[in-house]
């Protein structure tokens, strides 16, 4: 297991570094962290993308020993990070365009090649809409050549920059701006939707991993991994959006684990296109209760709940968990 | 050393002697033959270290130039037509950031109907995208003018597209002096950015502006436009010194000395223009022709000073606005701005039709007559289009209009039916 230690032996999710020993804190936890992403910026309270991003980048900078260069899709996290004339990178940073941040890093790594500079690793970053949808192609083109880049997708399973458009990783039954809750079939159509872990294990690449604003010290951990493999790396991180998901703020968190533990959000590692680890569920949740405490499936509940809705849901859940034997 | 060799090999072996560091390319007709030897000629290791990325569209090759261009490296790519297109938000992304990337464009015109030939409407189309763009006339200067536009694009930190007509120029075998190594080291230097991703030095590239500030950032890649209207002549005779002969510059006259008539075009058009030229110097016609070099930026006040004297121009080009006219004629009339003299525009060359010394020889004596419409499109069968536009008429299903074409000339799929 990347993660060296796991905390629910604690029997508390709130547990803290204070607990481990100096060699297993986060890198978070540190003083001398790199505060790659500092504060300042504009991203909205509770936003799991920010937070995400924060120990992402702080992750990867510890492991390049702070020589590393970060690539970003537009979206939320370039938008909230640099509004002029400020910017809250502390780490050399380059945004180019929403649909080609993968081809970009991708340019920055054949540079430093063509330097002969070893010292520094590049990491490409962007939200689930520039990484599934429009910076699709690049993706691949990424991933298909091996190229040594770690790419990371922020999935708050909307466009939220835009306003909480569709995006091919909006979840069924999700109401978003261009999904609305109106209709026969209110929401996010069924049976469709990208699983783009999936599709980036298919490209045989030597990392894939699903990660989560719920265990921030496993996230840190596969970043940490991942950073210590040459060749294509993708990370997909699932991080609430207080704003486009309908949800309170202080509730990213508490979402971000529901997903996990209903089965909705699996966390997995997988080398060379084979999964090689499962984070286990602990406590099996239904999905009604991830899904009731967010506006955006308000549809599901109000002015009836709709059982049938939430069993296709949670028939989406259980498979997850027998496919992956999520609670063996 | 003077070689009988392919535009596009000569190309590519100059661009191989301009030590890029990154080569990015998604393969396009005509563009073709420069990326396939670049990627020779970097297995070879005869560019040192250079990294040859194949990447899976045109928007990812401009895409891989931004982020080696903006990591230090010297980054090269070329494409043509629906390329081009295909990768138009980079375009400007480039020239936005500020990146100097070289690329070559193979012209070629853009579909549908889809076609492979020459013309200048991909390049046109992306004329205002903030890139400095070179026309080349021959291939000797096809080569000469991507070493300066290597010079240029550094030193004002801009891009630059070289354009260089598709099979006309890139397919033809020609005797072309690819230059030594040396006077190559020698006029241009290494790449030092004035902006670069560095460990030591961290700094956000590509950061958001708003209202605020948006003007004076636009502004500013406007002001590096009218630099280069100063710094294209000094590359321009400063490569004459260490190669000993011309390229490059903004405009190129030609028996211009007091003619009456002057032709301006730009591209490999030029030699046709040229004869054509002499051929009615020796008739006793007094008329001459001004080549553009350097489309982007536009030399306003060098084209205006060699045109004061003319009683008519003549812009022949291979582009035009539907329902407008020509392109490049829109600014030259601004050059000429205050001067009452008659523009005439003849569009020619679309999609690869010969442009003939015969017709051209026609056209501008027409124009010397003054007895042209403007715009006038060369060696236009009219008949075609009265079928077609009658057939239009008769029914409202008619058709699709190509495929009505080539059924009417007896072809189908370049068949015979
Ligand atoms: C080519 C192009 N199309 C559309 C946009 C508008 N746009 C900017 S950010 C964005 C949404 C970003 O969504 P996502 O990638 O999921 O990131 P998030 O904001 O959700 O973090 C869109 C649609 C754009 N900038 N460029
Ligand atoms: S809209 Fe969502 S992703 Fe964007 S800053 Fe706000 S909380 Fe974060
Ligand atoms: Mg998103």
């Amino acid at each position: 297991m990347t993660q060296r230690i796991k905390f629910y032996q604690t029997g508390t999710l709130t547990v803290g570094n204070r607990l481990l020993d100096e060699d297993n804190r986060t890198v978070q936890g540190t003083v001398d962290r790199s505060n790659s992403l500092t504060s300042g910026h504009r991203a909205c309270q509770g936003c799991g993308e920010a937070l995400g991003a924060r120990y992402v980048v702080d992750a990867a900078m510890r492991a390049a020993g702070d020589r590393l260069f970060a690539v970003n899709a537009t979206g939320c996290l370039e938008v909230f990070s640099t509004p002029y004339p400020e910017s809250s990178w502390q780490v050399p940073w380059l945004h180019s365009l929403f649909g080609n941040a993968p081809a970009v890093a991708t340019g920055v790594r054949a540079a430093l090649r063509a330097k002969g500079r070893t010292d520094i690793k590049v990491l490409a970053q962007g939200g689930d809409g520039g990484t599934a949808d429009i910076g699709f192609g690049c993706l691949s083109g990424m991933f298909e050549r091996n190229d040594d880049v770690l790419y990371v997708c922020y999935d708050n399973e909307a466009y939220m920059n835009t306003g909480v458009q569709r995006s091919g990783s909006t979840p069924p039954a999700a109401r978003t701006s261009t999904t609305p809750a109106a209709g026969a079939a209110p929401g996010n159509v069924f049976g469709q939707g990208k699983n783009v872990p999936r599709i980036a294990m298919a490209h045989g690449i030597p990392y894939v991993a699903t990660a989560s604003v719920a265990d921030l010290q496993d996230l840190e951990a596969k970043v940490t991994k991942a950073m210590n493999i040459d060749g294509a790396r993708y990370i997909h991180v699932h991080v609430p959006c207080p704003l486009g998901w309908g949800s309170a703020p202080c509730d990213t968190i508490k979402l971000a684990r529901l997903a996990i533990e209903t089965g909705l959000f699996p966390l997995y590692e997988a080398e060379y296109g084979d999964v090689t680890d499962v984070t286990p569920i602990r406590r099996r949740m239904p999905v009604e209760d991830y899904l009731r405490p967010q506006k955006r499936f308000a549809h599901l509940f109000r002015p009836d709940l709709d059982a049938e809705v939430l069993a296709q849901i949670q028939k989406i859940a259980d498979d997850n968990i027998e496919k992956l034997k999520l609670l063996d | 050393m003077l070689k009988q060799i392919e535009g596009s090999h000569a190309i590519a072996e100059t661009i191989a002697l301009c030590r890029p560091e990154v080569i990015c390319a998604y393969p396009i007709t005509p563009q073709t033959h420069i990326v396939e030897r670049l990627s020779e000629l970097t297995r070879t290791g005869d560019i040192g270290n250079c990294q040859y990325i194949n990447v899976e569209s045109e928007f990812a090759a401009l895409s891989v130039a931004i982020g080696a261009s903006a990591a230090g490296a010297r980054a090269y790519t070329a494409t043509s037509s629906q390329g081009l297109l295909f990768m138009t938000e980079a375009v400007y992304n480039a020239a936005g950031l500020g990146l100097p990337i070289v690329m070559t464009i193979g012209n070629r015109a853009i579909g549908a109907p889809i076609n492979i030939w020459n013309d200048h409407s991909d390049s046109m189309a992306l004329r205002d995208a903030g890139w400095i763009q070179f026309y080349a006339e021959t291939n000797q200067e096809a080569v000469d003018l991507h070493i300066q536009a290597f010079r240029l694009a550094e030193r004002l930190s801009v891009p630059v597209m070289v354009c260089v007509d598709g099979f006309i120029l890139t397919h033809a075998y020609e005797r072309i002096e690819v230059p030594e190594p040396e006077p190559v080291d020698a006029y241009l230097p290494a790449f030092e950015p004035v902006q670069v991703l560095d460990p030591d030095d961290p700094v956000t590239i590509g950061a958001m502006v708003g209202p605020e500030a948006f003007t004076e950032v636009r502004y500013l890649a406007h002001h590096k436009h009218l630099q280069a209207i100063d710094v294209i002549p000094e590359l321009s005779t400063e490569f004459a010194d260490v190669f000993g002969r011309q390229a490059g510059g903004l405009i190129r006259p030609y028996r211009t000395e007091d003619a009456e008539t002057v032709v301006i075009g730009l591209g490999s058009v030029m030699g046709t223009i040229k004869e054509t030229v002499d051929e009615m110097r020796d008739d006793g016609v007094s008329i001459g022709a001004v080549t553009i070099v350097s489309f982007r930026p536009f030399p306003m006040l060098a084209l205006r000073v060699a045109l004061e004297n003319a009683k008519r121009v003549i812009v022949v080009e291979k582009c035009f606005a539907d329902g407008l006219g020509g392109i490049v004629v829109g600014s030259v009339r601004m050059a000429l701005r205050g001067f009452s003299t008659p523009i005439y525009t003849v569009i020619a060359g679309l999609g690869g039709r010969p442009i003939t010394q015969a017709s051209l020889r026609q056209t501008f004596g027409d124009a010397v007559a003054d007895k042209i419409n403007d715009p006038h499109f060369l060696d236009l069968d009219w008949a075609v289009i009265d079928r077609e536009l009658a057939r239009g008429q008769d029914k409202r299903r008619s058709g699709p209009i190509a495929e009505n074409i080539l059924r009417e000339m007896g072809l189908v799929g370049g068949k015979p039916v």
